[in-house]
């Protein structure tokens, strides 16, 4: 549901659209022309994996923790993920404290749909003794301040921070796991990476700025693995899509991701062979 | 989760576990006006899934600072019943049920005349009675449904359907076991007549041209999908004429 207080008026609205019209932005971006984005990795030195991602004004961070546990039953041989994002009221006069809202739950099953079906990391590799012990892997991710496109922010501040992440190397003793000095970083495969679009009325633009989400009708996110395949897509709000807006959204957005991808921390070498 | 793609989900002949070809939709049964209390309803079994939908409204809002000046507000409730799945599900809402309420209220939003009911809710409870792959997808088809049924004005019904990767090929409807051992899976609702997409999500991994195929499929099935929901909704209304003209004359 909309809240009262993200209700813009109609005229602006139209105006953003008659820009658009002529292929033109508020902020003076062309509608494929995403913002610029920077990131700054290992922020917090007590968790294992960070990073601060930031698109122009919108920033986010996230933090990586890793604990021993018990794996999943129905994945006895695999490591476990799991990724929360919160929408704090830091971030913006519209977000509200208390429990995860529905807005944060899409965030944060969007952000885990895109690491876990590319399989960024190597679950398999992350069980020490398989059924009983294996890696947890907390992505916590928090917006910090929000000026649009939160679901590519989040998605780059948490694979920056796993892609940075060192955890302890591990030994096993009589069945027992003992936990070394020496660290190394995460098993990874590939680096996905999201581009959202946000239609408004006729015209699709990517990387939606906070004025923009406000007038928009529908949200395209599309993530993509490092050989351009699709890994996660979530469309969003009560809009539509035609056909072929979505598939010049899935070249546009092959394309966009290729550079998006530049700005993230390289794949660690160390962890492949073990 | 998905699994290690060792299982085999196609046979030598390219059939499927439970029979059918990969551009087949399992068995679909929909009926209409199965609750007496809801102002709509629709019942669904698409294949092993059963699922009941319940429309209440246009309504007054509670609480009233949800309303909106201009139009209703829709709201969704997707829920499973503990006894859907073979594992019991803990009856409190999931972080999958809230997003999937989410979703399937995005897809369903776009064909209903919100702007004809302002300050109304238009609320939509549906029940996952027993899950076997795609309940979203069936859920929106049988809410769609019951939205109609309601009598509540839409410029077109919603359909929709899964699609997915097993063994590599593309595939039509998955169940719960293709989708648990398949390679991707893919949802999509349409508004067929109009030929807009008003849900797509996907997870697994897509090639460019195997999400232009998967996209294909998935609208060649919500056409069949859109004629049983239009059948079903006739269904109804020539029972009530035969009731009315039997009774008359």
């Amino acid at each position: 549901m909309s809240k009262p207080e993200k209700i813009i008026p109609l005229i602006q609205k139209k105006s953003i659209e008659a820009l658009l019209e002529k292929g033109e932005r508020l902020d003076g971006r062309s509608p494929t022309a995403y913002r610029s984005v920077r990131i700054t990795v290992n922020a917090i030195e007590r968790a294992e994996g960070s990073a601060i991602a930031e698109i122009g004004n919108t920033m986010v961070i996230a933090g990586v923790k890793m604990s021993l546990g018990s794996p999943f039953p129905d994945t006895p041989d695999k490591g476990v993920l799991i990724v929360n994002a919160e929408l704090i009221p830091i971030a913006s006069p519209t977000f509200e404290p208390g429990p995860p809202g529905e807005e944060d739950v899409e965030i944060s099953r969007v952000v885990d749909r895109g690491i876990r079906s590319s399989e960024m990391v190597d679950l398999s590799k992350l069980a020490i003794i398989p059924g009983k012990k294996v890696w947890v892997i907390y992505v916590d991710i928090y917006a910090l301040n929000h000026d649009g496109n939160l679901f590519d922010a989040c998605m780059l501040a948490a694979t920056s921070a796993l892609l940075t992440t060192q955890k302890p190397k591990t030994v096993v003793e009589n069945n027992e796991v003992k936990l070394l000095e020496e660290k190394e970083p995460l098993p990874i495969k590939t680096r996905p990476v999201s581009v959202t679009f946000a239609k408004i009325g006729s015209y699709m633009v990517v990387d939606p700025s906070y004025k923009e989400e406000l007038a928009m009708d529908a949200r395209l996110t599309l993530s993509f693995s490092e050989n351009g395949d699709i890994v996660a897509v979530q469309k969003g709000l009560p809009g539509y899509f035609s056909y072929d807006e979505i598939m010049q959204a899935l070249e546009i957005g092959e394309k966009i991701s290729r550079d998006i991808r530049k700005h993230l921390p390289p794949i660690p070498t160390s962890a492949s062979n073990d | 989760m998905k699994s290690d793609q060792a299982i085999k989900l196609l046979n030598d002949e390219g059939l499927r576990l439970d029979g059918r070809r990969l551009d087949e939709l399992r068995p679909l049964k929909i009926e209409v006006g199965v609750l007496k209390n809801a102002d709509g309803s629709a019942y669904i079994e698409h294949g092993k899934n059963k699922i009941i939908v319940a429309v209440y409204g246009p309504r007054e809002v509670h609480p009233k600072h949800l309303t909106l000046p201009d139009r209703a507000i829709v709201r969704v409730r997707y829920h499973m019943a503990p006894f859907s799945v073979p594992e019991r599900k803990s009856p409190a809402p999931s972080r999958r049920e809230i997003e999937l309420s989410k979703v399937i209220r995005e897809a369903l939003e776009p064909a209903i005349l919100v702007e004809k009911f302002p300050r109304t809710a238009i609320d939509v409870f549906i029940e996952v009675l027993q899950a076997d792959g795609g309940t979203r997808c069936a859920s929106i088809t049988a809410a769609a449904v019951a939205l109609a049924d309601a009598g509540i004005p839409m410029k077109d019904l919603v359909a929709a359907v899964a699609v997915g990767k097993i063994n590599g090929k593309i595939a039509l409807d998955l169940n719960h076991l293709e989708d648990q051992y398949g390679e991707g899976d893919m949802p999509v609702a349409m508004m067929p007549g109009l030929k807009t997409i008003t849900l797509l999500q996907a997870d697994g991994i897509f090639s460019k041209e195997e999400f232009k195929q998967a996209l294909d499929l998935a609208i060649s099935g919500i056409q069949v999908i859109y004629r049983k929901q239009r059948e079903a909704l006739k269904k109804k209304y020539e029972k009530m004429i035969r009731t009315v003209t039997g009774g008359g004359s």
